[in-house]
């Protein structure tokens, strides 16, 4: 079964076309990352698919249910996303608990107090840091927050917009094997946006290549080893991050 | 052995924190000629605040002390502030990290780095204008005169990262310190810039200080590295050298970033526990 289907995606902002026909399917477990320097329009898709940028045409399907244009609360139960900087995702007056539990209360849900206590054991935080606010964690620590907020509802499909181009390497590597290991574990989808070739390489099973808001190729995890890009951009992408 | 450019010896940092002062910085030396030095380490270790303290930038309650801190047979501690304008940022420059952040939004390009000129030297009008020209070519601008025109939020980061680098090189300083210049920037865009730095280094026979937290950029980039860990040096190599770094901070920085050829299942993390106490 698919996990997310895009049919000739166009994403626009007050009119201006910033993804042009983009089309892909990700199988249910699998990692598909797509890659691209700023402004591609890569984090613009996942916009699209969390329901953030509404302006948009096409099919977009989720676990083989087309996304209306309205905020759809099935939707966020089964496909979460995390974003880039944990300093600015997090809201600074709001504790970790409170952070975690107000996706249950929304979706109503009981059993807040275990749940929230076992996420946390899940992203690798101490019981300790749940009575914090965003400011008294490290940049790891609060990206873990981020993550076990997105797994709060208990997803299928995750969004993950460079969730670690803010972090230090030694920190990136703990949240990519976080995120491999929850991954396993949970059996999910990921669809990953980076710049970052090699972080790809480690988490991500195919990508897709896209500049100026268009997929220009699609390649296995493996290209990254043999170097076997077809598209003139996509092995320019390839030699400038050293391959 | 002629005296380097820039000495430093025992230069601390500090902070003052509800529990004390705090050395940021803790007892850093080193000597640069006309090469290029690079400083490693993840956020905290002190490597922004050297360059800082270097162009004396950090204000109080910061507080700076060295045994020495010379450049060029100048004393910079000792040094009245007045008689420090005309080093900072004439013959010691700085490049910073984001240039959406350090470009003035309300200035066109041609006249932001006219000022940095016209701060340090007495040029006329069409002089002035003319090196403003020149430093955009050589950083690679295209059609500077229009450019020139131009205000910081009409340019891309990386035309801004260019911009940034001619405004700090126009007034030719001795040595240029580029803390983290192209972590905003996008990889193809990364090399462009770096390179040109080197270029421009190189033809000028400037010294270089490159702060960054990417190991391997500066190993591709630097003639020599320090590695920092919480305010200290922990390992000083030849860039050449990188491969073999016996610290085990550096070791594990190292192993920590994904390789292109990436086959381990499971990244190596930094025990921490293992130099803390060293």
């Amino acid at each position: 079964m698919t996990a997310i289907s895009l049919q000739n995606l166009d994403v626009s902002y007050d009119g201006n076309r910033v993804v042009k026909g983009a089309t892909f399917d990700v199988a249910e477990g699998e990692s598909f990352a797509l890659v691209g320097e700023s402004g591609s329009g890569k984090s613009t898709v996942l916009k699209a698919i969390a329901g953030l940028a509404p302006e948009w045409a096409g099919t977009i399907e989720v676990l083989g249910k087309p996304r209306s244009h309205r905020p759809d609360r099935a939707l966020a139960r089964q496909c979460q996303m995390v974003f880039q900087d944990p300093y600015g995702s997090l809201h600074p007056r709001k504790t970790v608990d409170s952070v975690l539990s107000e996706a249950l209360k929304i979706h109503g849900l009981g059993n807040r107090d275990e749940r929230v206590e076992q996420v946390l054991t899940d992203v690798g935080l101490d019981r300790r840091f749940r009575f914090r606010y965003p400011h008294q964690l490290s940049g790891g620590q609060r990206q873990r927050v981020a993550i076990a907020r997105a797994l709060m509802l208990e997803p299928k499909v995750m969004l993950l917009d460079e969730p670690t181009s803010a972090l230090d390497v030694s920190v990136q590597a703990e949240i990519l094997n976080l995120l491999k290991r929850l991954r396993a574990e949970h059996n999910l989808t990921y669809l990953m946006v980076s710049h970052d070739l090699p972080v790809v390489g480690f988490m991500c099973d195919r990508m897709a290549v896209m500049t100026k808001g268009e997929i220009v190729e699609i390649a296995p995890g493996t290209a990254l080893h043999d170097g076997a890009f077809t598209h003139p951009y996509a092995r320019a992408l390839y030699a400038a991050s050293g391959g | 052995m002629s005296e380097p450019l820039l000495s430093v010896r025992d230069l601390k940092v500090s902070f003052p924190t509800h529990t004390g002062r705090v050395n940021v910085v803790d007892g850093l030396g080193f000597d640069l000629g006309r090469e290029r030095l690079g400083i490693v380490g993840e956020s905290g270790s002190g490597k922004s605040m050297t360059g800082r303290a270097i162009l004396r930038l950090i204000r109080p309650p910061g507080r700076v002390t060295a045994e020495r801190l010379r450049f060029d047979g100048t004393d910079l501690l000792t040094l009245p502030e007045s008689k420090m304008r005309p080093i900072r940022g004439a013959r010691i420059s700085m490049v910073m990290q984001d240039p959406r952040y350090s470009l003035n939004p309300v200035m066109t390009i041609g006249r932001q780095i006219a000022e940095a000129l016209r701060m340090h030297e007495n040029l006329g009008r069409a002089a002035t204008r003319a090196r403003v020209r020149d430093m955009l070519e050589a950083v690679q601008i295209n059609d500077p005169d229009r450019v020139s025109q131009m205000y910081a939020h009409e340019v891309s980061g990386g035309m801004g990262q260019r911009i940034m680098i001619a405004m700090m090189l126009v007034p030719r300083p001795q040595i240029l310190i580029a803390d983290e210049p192209t972590s905003a920037l996008d990889v193809s865009v990364q090399a462009q810039v770096l390179d040109l730095i080197d270029d421009l280094v190189r033809d000028h026979g400037m010294g270089l200080i490159l702060i960054s937290h990417d190991l391997n950029l500066v190993a591709r980039y630097c003639d020599r590295i320090m590695v920092m860990n919480a305010g200290r040096v922990v390992e000083r190599c030849d860039a050449a050298d990188l491969a073999q770094a016996t610290h085990p901070y550096t070791r594990g920085l190292l192993a920590a970033v994904p390789r292109m050829h990436e086959t381990r299942e499971t990244l190596p993390v930094l025990d921490r526990s293992q130099w803390e106490g060293t």
